[in-house]
This record gives structure tokens, C-alpha cells and sequence, in this order.
């Protein structure tokens, strides 16, 4: 596999959020608004990137790794919680606001299955480099996934896109404009909870048909070749 | 006391773990295919959101405040909780074989579950007392155990139902959740 595919792979074929559904919680109660769902983003970037290096690290030292071998699993989750609670201080200290919105699921990363999932699957027995284009991949696939969702969410429930809100700076979208056009007024249901799951099963149904759609032209063109 | 009943009421309906807080989304689609495995997994839940609340209260209130070093809390939980559904296994299996039995499966299960740590941690933010912190993490681990008995009863049915292809699994899943959380998000108001 090349590097680029290494890379790739995460962003669409096996998609963190919508192929593999895992870490589904953060993707429900992150994504009001863009800007919480890409600080998330950024929080699910720097934990997956690093622990996949740093484990990757440990387990390719021969030494090291039969040493570990059978405590993995605890040892994967120190490695996560320690890089959880930097990225915990770092939010509290430098964006407040966002601390405050993302609230519990900032700690909530550690049991995030995707970081714990890669760790174990990917990193543990890869080399150092690919482990880290790998977690970079997954990770923007996942933030990706939570942009999406915040950008249907946003949209329909607020009738704004928050793009910035922090440090005196807001750069904001007004779309009520759009909606009224379509005839349409902000539907509060969407930011709502229930929105919530409302948007990620549409969302899932659709990638279901594109996907399904793709496979089936693949099999299509080798038959015909 | 009725402070205590409201605390109770808001835990177990108006800010349902599941469906309002979006805590404990993987097994809630991923155990309630099946009645039974719904509720053994629900009943496991119950047990060690109640006893890991409690063990990581006091150990937040009475080692880690006392010695100033609260930011250690999300490393020191996990490996708390984690230690402990290991523990809770041995025990059973020991103690209670039968137990075990309908348990056991779900048990491992339960330490990457994101409500035990969610829960843990929403009693330090709330800063709850150690009663409110008891009523609390039992009637929010009970609500997770209703809806996953609903969820699972629906779910049963919803396998016969025709349903168009896409939405097959759990996109339909998912869109059930939705009505159900709008259901649980309407008795906001008594609170």
C-alpha cells in the first residue's frame, strides 16, 4: 500500500464515522454548530495522530513489545488518557468557549473506539511514519464526517454557519436568507437532539446508496473488460 | 427531599443518557437487537455506573482534591472503572455463577462504554454531594436500562417491517431513536 493510500483510505473507503460507525457519540452532541464539530475535530487530530506514533513506537521495539504484550490494552489506554487530558488543558486554557461547549466529550476521547480501535488494529503493528499518515487520515475522515452533519444540522436548525466564535472573532454565515427563498424557516428540531439522530440515519441511508451505486459500476466496468 | 425526586425524575426521563445526553450510543445500537441481550446488558450497566460513581467520588473528594492534583481525574478514572469491571468479573464469577453466566459477555464490554466514564465525570462537573451523586447515577443508569428494553422491543419488530433498502440496519435504527428522543425531550417542561 503507498503512502497516498494509506492516507486516502481513511478519508472515504473506510470512513471512521459513516463506514465503520464507530464513535457516534461525540458525532451526535458535537455538531450544533461548525465550529464545535470542527474543534472536536481538531481535539480527535492531535489524540489519534499522536498515540498512533507514540504506540507505534513502543511495539516496534522488539524488546519492548513482548514486554507489553500482554498488558496492551491498559497500556493503550494510558497512552490516550495522558495525550486526553493535554488536550483537555490546552482547551481550558486557550479556547474557554469551546472547553465549554464540548463539556464532558473532551475526557470522552479516551474511550472514543476509534483511537482505541486504531491503536490496536493499525499502529501496533505498522511502521512509525505509516502509523502517523494512517491516524492524520482517519482522523480527517472522521472530522469530515462531523462537518457534514454540523453543516446539515447548522443549517437547517439555526439557519447560520459558525465557522469562528472565539477570541473576539466570529466569521458567521447567514443563511435564513437561502431558507426563506426555499420557502422554509430555521427548524429548531434539528439542533434538538432528536435532530441529531434524525440527520445521521438520513445521512448513513444516502452514503448507503452512493456506496452500493459505486460498487455495483466497479463490477459492472471489470465485467465488461 | 423533593429537590432529591426532581434530581431523580430529570435523570431517568428529561436528560435521558441515551437519547438527550448521547452517551452509550454503541451498545444502545449494537446490543438491542435481542430483548434479552438488551437487558443483561442494561442490568451490567446499572451495576457499574452505580458502584464506579461512587468509588471515583470518593476518590476524587478525598485523594486527588486533597493533594491538588485534580487534573490527573480522566487518566485516574479510567483506569479505575477499568480495573474494576475486571474485578466485578472475578467476583461474580466466583460468587454468583448463574450470574455471571447471563452477565459475563457483557461485562468487558462495558469499559470502552462512554456512559460509565460520561457519568463519573458529570458528577465531579455538577458538583453533586455524595446522596445527590448516588440518586443520580442510579436513576440515569436505570433510564439507560429503560430505553434499551424499548429500544430492543421496537427493534424486534422493526425487522419484519418493510423498510427500503438503503435504510435497512441502522439507518432506521437511528431514525426510530430520533422519534423516541422527541418523545423524551418533550417532558422538559415538568422539570
Amino acid at each position: 500500500m503507498t503512502q497516498r493510500e494509506n492516507f486516502v483510505k481513511g478519508l472515504f473507503k473506510e470512513n471512521p464515522l459513516f463506514i465503520s460507525v464507530l464513535g457516534m457519540c461525540p458525532s451526535l452532541a458535537t455538531t450544533k454548530t461548525l465550529e464545535n464539530a470542527i474543534g472536536m475535530g481538531i481535539a480527535v487530530l492531535f489524540v489519534l495522530t499522536l498515540s498512533n506514533l507514540i504506540i507505534s513506537l513502543l511495539m516496534s521495539n522488539k524488546k519492548i513489545a513482548e514486554l507489553v504484550k500482554p498488558v496492551r490494552i491498559p497500556v493503550y489506554i494510558v497512552v490516550i488518557a495522558t495525550l486526553v487530558t493535554i488536550v483537555e488543558m490546552l482547551t481550558h486554557a486557550f479556547v474557554p468557549v469551546l472547553y465549554q461547549s464540548l463539556g464532558v466529550f473532551i475526557p470522552l476521547i479516551v474511550v472514543n473506539c476509534i483511537i482505541l480501535g486504531r491503536a490496536e488494529a493499525f499502529a501496533s503493528n505498522h511502521k512509525p511514519l505509516d502509523a502517523v499518515v494512517d491516524g492524520v487520515g482517519m482522523a480527517l475522515g472522521y472530522m469530515g464526517g462531523l462537518m457534514l452533519l454540523a453543516l446539515v444540522r447548522e443549517s437547517l436548525g439555526y439557519g447560520s454557519l459558525t465557522v469562528l466564535n472565539q477570541f473576539g472573532v466570529t466569521i458567521k454565515l447567514n443563511l435564513v436568507p437561502v431558507l426563506n427563498f426555499l420557502g422554509i424557516a430555521p427548524m429548531e428540531f434539528f439542533v434538538q437532539p432528536a435532530g441529531a439522530f434524525l440527520t445521521f440515519g438520513f445521512l448513513l441511508a444516502a452514503i448507503v446508496v452512493f456506496s452500493n451505486k459505486k460498487a455495483e459500476k466497479a463490477k459492472k466496468g471489470s465485467e465488461a473488460a | 427531599m423533593s429537590s432529591l425526586i426532581s434530581l431523580a425524575f430529570a435523570a431517568f426521563i428529561v436528560q435521558n443518557i441515551i437519547l438527550t445526553q448521547f452517551l452509550g450510543i454503541c451498545p444502545f445500537l449494537g446490543v438491542s437487537r435481542k430483548r434479552s441481550a438488551a437487558v443483561g446488558m442494561g442490568i451490567a450497566v446499572v451495576f457499574v455506573i452505580v458502584l464506579s460513581s461512587s468509588i471515583t467520588w470518593l476518590l476524587y473528594h478525598y485523594v486527588l482534591a486533597e493533594l491538588h492534583i485534580e487534573y490527573l481525574r480522566t487518566i485516574v478514572f479510567i483506569l479505575v472503572i477499568a480495573s474494576l469491571v475486571q474485578m466485578v468479573e472475578i467476583f461474580l464469577k466466583k460468587i454468583s455463577p448463574a450470574l455471571y453466566k447471563a452477565l459475563g459477555i457483557y461485562l468487558p464490554l462495558i469499559t470502552t462504554n462512554c456512559a460509565v466514564l460520561g457519568v463519573a465525570i458529570i458528577n465531579i462537573n455538577n458538583g453533586y454531594n455524595f446522596l445527590e451523586m448516588l440518586v443520580y447515577s442510579t436513576f440515569i443508569s436505570l433510564g439507560f436500562l429503560f430505553v434499551m428494553v424499548i429500544f430492543s422491543m421496537m427493534r424486534e419488530k422493526l425487522d419484519f417491517a418493510p423498510v427500503p433498502k438503503a435504510f435497512k440496519g441502522t439507518p432506521i435504527a437511528l431514525i426510530v431513536a430520533a422519534i423516541l428522543a422527541l418523545i423524551f425531550t418533550r417532558f422538559g417542561g415538568i422539570v
